[in-house]
């Protein structure tokens, strides 16, 4: 049997009350109300285990359209016609304009890597503003980059539709269009964030907060960035 | 994906929001959002129960005319079971358990002042919200809700010149991807949460097992809704513009549709792969929780801890390989039918473990048999009961027949609906006295508890033996098939048990708000358990504890140790070493 | 109250347990060949599952008596469970649950892993909204193109079925609305559907499979008994799914001879 033997005596918690029974009032939505909010280096490491964390869904989303890719290739189908099983899968040439889309995502990666260390020095510094340097707008150039390969994304879907290959064509050019559809909009979203972060100071942000959101954004944008090279690979190699 | 806000506190010093809006509306505090995810699991449940009820009616009074619905036709029957099944187990049992006690709880648990991500949390319950409302619109378009079961297999669901699956079926599926994002945003601030928020003292193996429930079900909803997401937007692909996952070539009423060569199976496969997993995350934070409250009300710890921890992981991991088992007569090749059926008997095995050792909490404990603790030996009984049903389902040679019986509807309601319910009743009345600083009335509590105990097994247990039989699910009625004709005396019984016990839910839900207005003030801690919610005020102030950041020194689980001073020792409280 | 619980949990488990036992609804009698191979594993796993059933809801029963708060206890034991314990109850799970599948997988391969026999009767089974089209090939033993765009429901089984007459092999199949085969002799099913997942069942035969568009799944079954059994639509395909059901005939060698005959005759 246990046995315990102590001279500690054991302090009851304090309980602290607020109004019994009504409900406490509540302060600023993100306040904790204690003395010290969690330092940068803490709020850094939460945001991006929270992107880390919100990465695996969007993995799980493109590996499901991965096994559905492979899947339907390899599938046969019977057609009654013949009582036969066949398979039907007919490869899409892909628009030369991709690799040109590819070129300028992964140079927008760099862009962002740039402006990731650029602001993060500059929180560090602790300066709220870029003094009298001239400094290079890596941000502004990085949304740039995203819209002309979204763009190019765009005009690619319209070179093969010239071509006659719609989403509904063949099973192969649906899931061109899948899989670059979906890329687009996820992609989209981290332009959306850097725009917000770009404009933050108008919203009186602190420039901790914003290199924080631009970091975080950095991780997304060059996940995106691996991604497109993943998708792009699947589709002109597993075809 | 990635916002401005990365759970940062006052970094701006505002006045406390004022008005109605901030503070119950878009609340950032975790405690709201958990209780506005829980208000909408009570509609959710309520809307689910009644639909249940309705089929409950037409099943046994096939031609009767009920007040404003008229006749339920066998479209409208289909609707039913597809809404009701829909309705449960995502916004009744993803939602309740996970957004409802997950949220208000799991921060205070780990001794944390909110989520890490208190704007995500508010966009997710919005976001769940939303999903809801567009389900519920299916209803009320031309065409009506959708007839395909809550399992949408394609072509059915798939084809948009089907009867009955018109824009109703759409709405259907962007209700799912809605609730999928919501599920996602949810799951990201749990774990995130877990494992950067804990506090000092605070580590792994000491968190309550139901922090582990919670936690461990948000790996898989992670995991999971992505799969079931990208399976909603082929499906809308499908319908809407023409591709052709998952429909072959097939003709409708002679006439071609315009697909070929999809899989029908490619869709039972993606949807499987999340179905099977999502009906851990419905239990696991039941099972979190009943061995939370046999271990409170036997004042004893739990028995074998680590092994409950590891029991919930590998369940958790091994409920990704399964999904197959649902797809034995599918087409699948029988190979990979043997597979499947051979890791969903080894998923038995912790579930067994957990089972043995709820029992093991009971032995030699001192049993206090209040509303919480009779839910949570209901529950044991309970997942026993639909337990054993799932070895007879897991074994293809079986499965040739009860697939598809009233015997898989049986299982499933006993293990994952109405365990799962139970759960969550037992979550009500166990923190109801901290939520809203009065208790619920035990006289009440324990006549529902009762109604509903008896009452669940008097439904659902005849479904075996109907199943048995030969009934088969998914009939709008029973009259055209000899066999299942010959059963309609089980239907009537099990619809009249039905009946009593939605009644007897009425009895819940009148205690619930009767008690929050008029029940008996609580103490800060009324159950004398251990785990952090019960150290601070009762309901929690805005930050938790009050300025405070506690630091645990103990278990969860240290009740009767021998030489302290009372049967319980707090978390917080000094560190207490027993010599065993 | 530990002692109501005690006698609500043990009156549920054998009244629920005395149904299962009495067999009062029960599967059919089975008239297949594979249906005494099933049977008999659908008692053995009974009488397994049951066991651990009553075990485990009388035991929940008597410790929420025995342990009562106010019995014989005076203070709960401080314990936080028994290493050698959790591995010994594991380990038997284990056996029990793995032992039991693969006792019954060995009627698994035998019905599934193996094609037809080479004598088998083949009989094409064409589920549609909402009735089921039985199909046999004639004395060609070769079935007929079917083609989509002829497909018309209203004019018969065989243009239900969207046969192509112009295919030599088609001349001798037989369409039929209700599904006639020899006892004892193995019967092939070709599993077809046109519109949406429809899935063939027939209780007696202990025999279940999806039809699935797209997809030709050869299953087979033996029949044992004769007489007429009823099939029944097995997934949810739609509206009228819960009155798609057919009509199984076993009937002697010699009938069914007669009959395809028959139906052969009728076609010239």
């Amino acid at each position: 049997m246990a046995s315990f033997s102590t001279t500690a005596t054991i302090i009851e918690p304090e309980i602290s009350r607020d109004d019994h029974g009504t409900p406490p009032p509540i302060r600023d939505g993100g306040d904790y109300g204690r003395p010290g909010s969690p330092d940068y280096g803490t709020r850094l490491r939460r945001a991006r285990l929270g992107l880390f964390v919100a990465l695996i869904p969007v993995v799980m989303l493109f590996v499901s359209f991965t096994s559905a890719y492979v899947v339907r290739q390899g599938l046969p189908t019977l057609d009654p016609r013949t009582n036969n099983l066949t398979r039907d899968w007919i490869p899409v040439a892909l628009p030369r304009l991709l690799l040109l889309n590819t070129f300028v995502l992964l140079v927008s990666s760099v862009s962002m890597e740039l402006a990731r260390r650029q602001i993060r020095a500059r929180a560090m510094m602790e300066t709220a503003s870029a003094g009298t340097q001239i400094e290079i707008p890596w941000l502004g150039m990085t949304v740039i980059l995203g819209l002309a390969f979204l763009f190019g994304q765009w005009m690619a879907w319209k070179q093969l539709a010239a071509n006659g290959f719609y989403v509904s064509t063949t099973p192969s050019s649906s899931f061109i269009y899948l899989l670059t559809g979906a890329h687009g909009a996820h992609l989209l979203g981290g332009i959306v964030a850097l725009f917000i972060a770009g404009v933050a100071s108008l919203l009186h942000r602190s420039l901790k907060t914003r290199s924080i959101v631009v970091d975080v954004t950095a991780w997304y944008w060059h996940f995106m960035a691996v991604l497109w090279v993943y998708i792009f690979w699947l589709m002109k190699v597993a075809r | 994906m990635a916002t401005h806000e990365s759970g940062l506190p006052g970094v701006h010093a505002h006045a406390a929001p004022q008005g109605f809006i901030r503070k119950w509306v878009f609340s950032l505090d975790h405690k709201v959002i958990g209780l506005q995810y829980y208000f909408l699991a009570l509609a959710a449940v309520f809307v689910g129960m009644f639909l249940s009820l309705l089929m409950r009616i037409h099943l046994i009074w096939p031609t009767a005319t009920l007040p404003f619905l008229g006749e339920i036709q066998p479209a409208t029957y289909l609707s039913l079971l597809t809404m009701h099944g829909t309705i449960m187990v995502f916004f009744v049992l993803t939602t309740a358990p996970q957004g409802g006690f997950g949220n208000y709880f799991l921060p205070i648990q780990i001794g944390a002042p909110d989520m890490a991500f208190p704007v995500l949390n508010m966009l997710s319950f919005w976001t769940t919200f939303l999903g809801f409302i567009v389900l519920l619109a299916a209803f009320f378009v031309t065409g009506g809700a959708p007839l395909h079961g809550w399992t949408g297999y394609a072509p059915l669901s798939a084809l948009r010149s089907m009867p009955g699956e018109e824009l109703g079926a759409d709405l259907w599926i962007t209700s799912i991807a809605i609730f999928c994002i919501g599920a996602l945003m949810g799951a990201l601030n749990f774990i995130t949460t877990t494992l950067d928020m804990r506090a000092k003292g605070m580590s792994m193996m000491r968190m309550p097992l139901t922090v582990w429930s919670w936690f461990i079900t948000a790996i898989l909803g992670l995991l999971a809704f992505g799969v079931l997401l990208s399976a909603g937007i082929l499906l809308l692909m499908d319908r809407n513009l023409g591709t052709s996952f998952f429909v072959p070539l097939v003709t409708l009423n002679g006439q071609l549709t315009g697909h070929k060569g999809g899989s029908p199976l490619l869709w039972q496969h993606l949807f499987w792969f999340f179905g099977h997993p999502e009906v851990y995350i419905a239990i696991l934070p039941a099972m979190g929780l009943c061995s939370q409250l046999l271990s409170v009300f036997s004042r004893k710890p739990i028995f074998g801890y680590k092994a409950m921890v590891y029991a919930m992981l590998s369940i958790g991991f091994l409920g990704f390989m399964v999904w197959g088992h649902h797809m034995f007569m599918s087409g699948m090749s029988p190979y990979t039918a043997f597979a499947f059926s051979i890791m969903t008997m080894g998923i038995g095995v912790p579930s067994a473990i957990k089972t043995f050792n709820w029992l093991g909490t009971l032995w030699h404990g001192r049993i206090r048999f209040t509303s919480p603790m009779l839910f949570a030996i209901g529950f044991v009984s309970l997942f026993v009961t639909g337990g054993i049903s799932g070895p007879f389902l897991a074994q293809p040679v079986l499965d040739i027949y009860l697939h598809e019986t009233y015997f898989v509807i049986a299982h499933f309601h006993l293990i994952m609906g109405v365990a799962s319910i139970f759960g969550i009743f037992a979550a009500t009345y166990y923190w109801f006295p901290k939520m809203f600083g009065r208790m619920m009335n035990e006289t009440l509590a324990k006549l529902h508890f009762w109604l509903t105990f008896v009452g669940a097994y008097a439904i659902f247990m005849p479904m075996h033996y109907s199943g048995m039989a030969g009934q088969l699910r998914r009939y709008s009625q029973g009259t055209e098939v000899a066999w299942i004709k010959a059963l309609t005396p089980i239907q009537v019984f099990i619809s009249i048990a039905a009946f009593i016990t939605i009644a007897s839910q009425f009895i819940f839900l009148f205690n619930l708000f009767w008690s929050m207005a008029k029940g008996k003030k609580a103490s800060d801690n009324p159950w004398e358990a251990t785990t952090l919610e019960w150290t601070t005020a009762t309901p929690p102030p805005h930050d938790n504890f009050g300025g405070r950041t506690p630091v645990v020194h103990n278990g969860p689980y240290e009740y009767s140790v021998p030489g302290a001073p009372k049967d319980f020792v707090m978390q917080s409280d000094p560190e207490i070493k027993a010599k065993h | 109250m530990g002692l109501i619980l005690l006698v609500v949990i043990w009156l549920i488990t054998f009244v629920s347990t005395y149904f299962f036992i009495a067999k009062t609804w029960w599967l059919p009698v089975g008239a297949s060949a594979a249906a005494a191979g099933i049977d008999h594993h659908f008692t053995v796993s009974f009488i397994l599952m049951g066991a651990v059933f009553v075990a485990a809801q009388l035991a929940l029963g008597f410790l929420v008596w025995k342990y009562r708060s106010g019995g014989t206890a005076s203070t709960a034991e401080y314990s936080h469970g028994n290493a050698k314990l959790e591995v010994v109850w594991t380990v038997l799970t284990a056996v029990l649950f793995v032992g039991m599948n693969l006792m019954s997988s060995s009627i698994w391969a035998s019905e599934r892993f193996r094609a037809a026999e080479a004598n088998a009767v083949h009989v094409e089974v064409t589920g549609m909204q909402f009735a089921w089209y039985f199909r046999y090939p004639g004395p060609d033993g070769k079935f007929g193109l079917t083609k989509p765009e002829l497909e018309d429901a209203s004019a018969g089984g065989e243009a239900a079925l969207g046969l192509d007459t112009k295919d030599p092999a088609s001349k001798d199949d037989v369409v039929s609305g209700v599904m006639v085969v020899p006892v004892n002799r193995e019967v092939e099913v070709i599993l077809r559907a046109h519109d949406v997942i429809h899935s063939f069942f027939v209780p007696a035969m202990r025999f279940k499979q999806d039809a699935v568009p797209g997809l030709a799944i050869h299953m087979h079954f033996t029949p044992i008994q004769t007489g007429e059994f009823e099939i029944a639509c097995a997934e949810l395909c739609g509206l009228g799914h819960y009155k798609m059901h057919g009509m199984l005939k076993v009937v002697s060698q010699e009938e069914f001879d007669k009959w395809l005959a028959a139906r052969e005759a009728e076609k010239q």
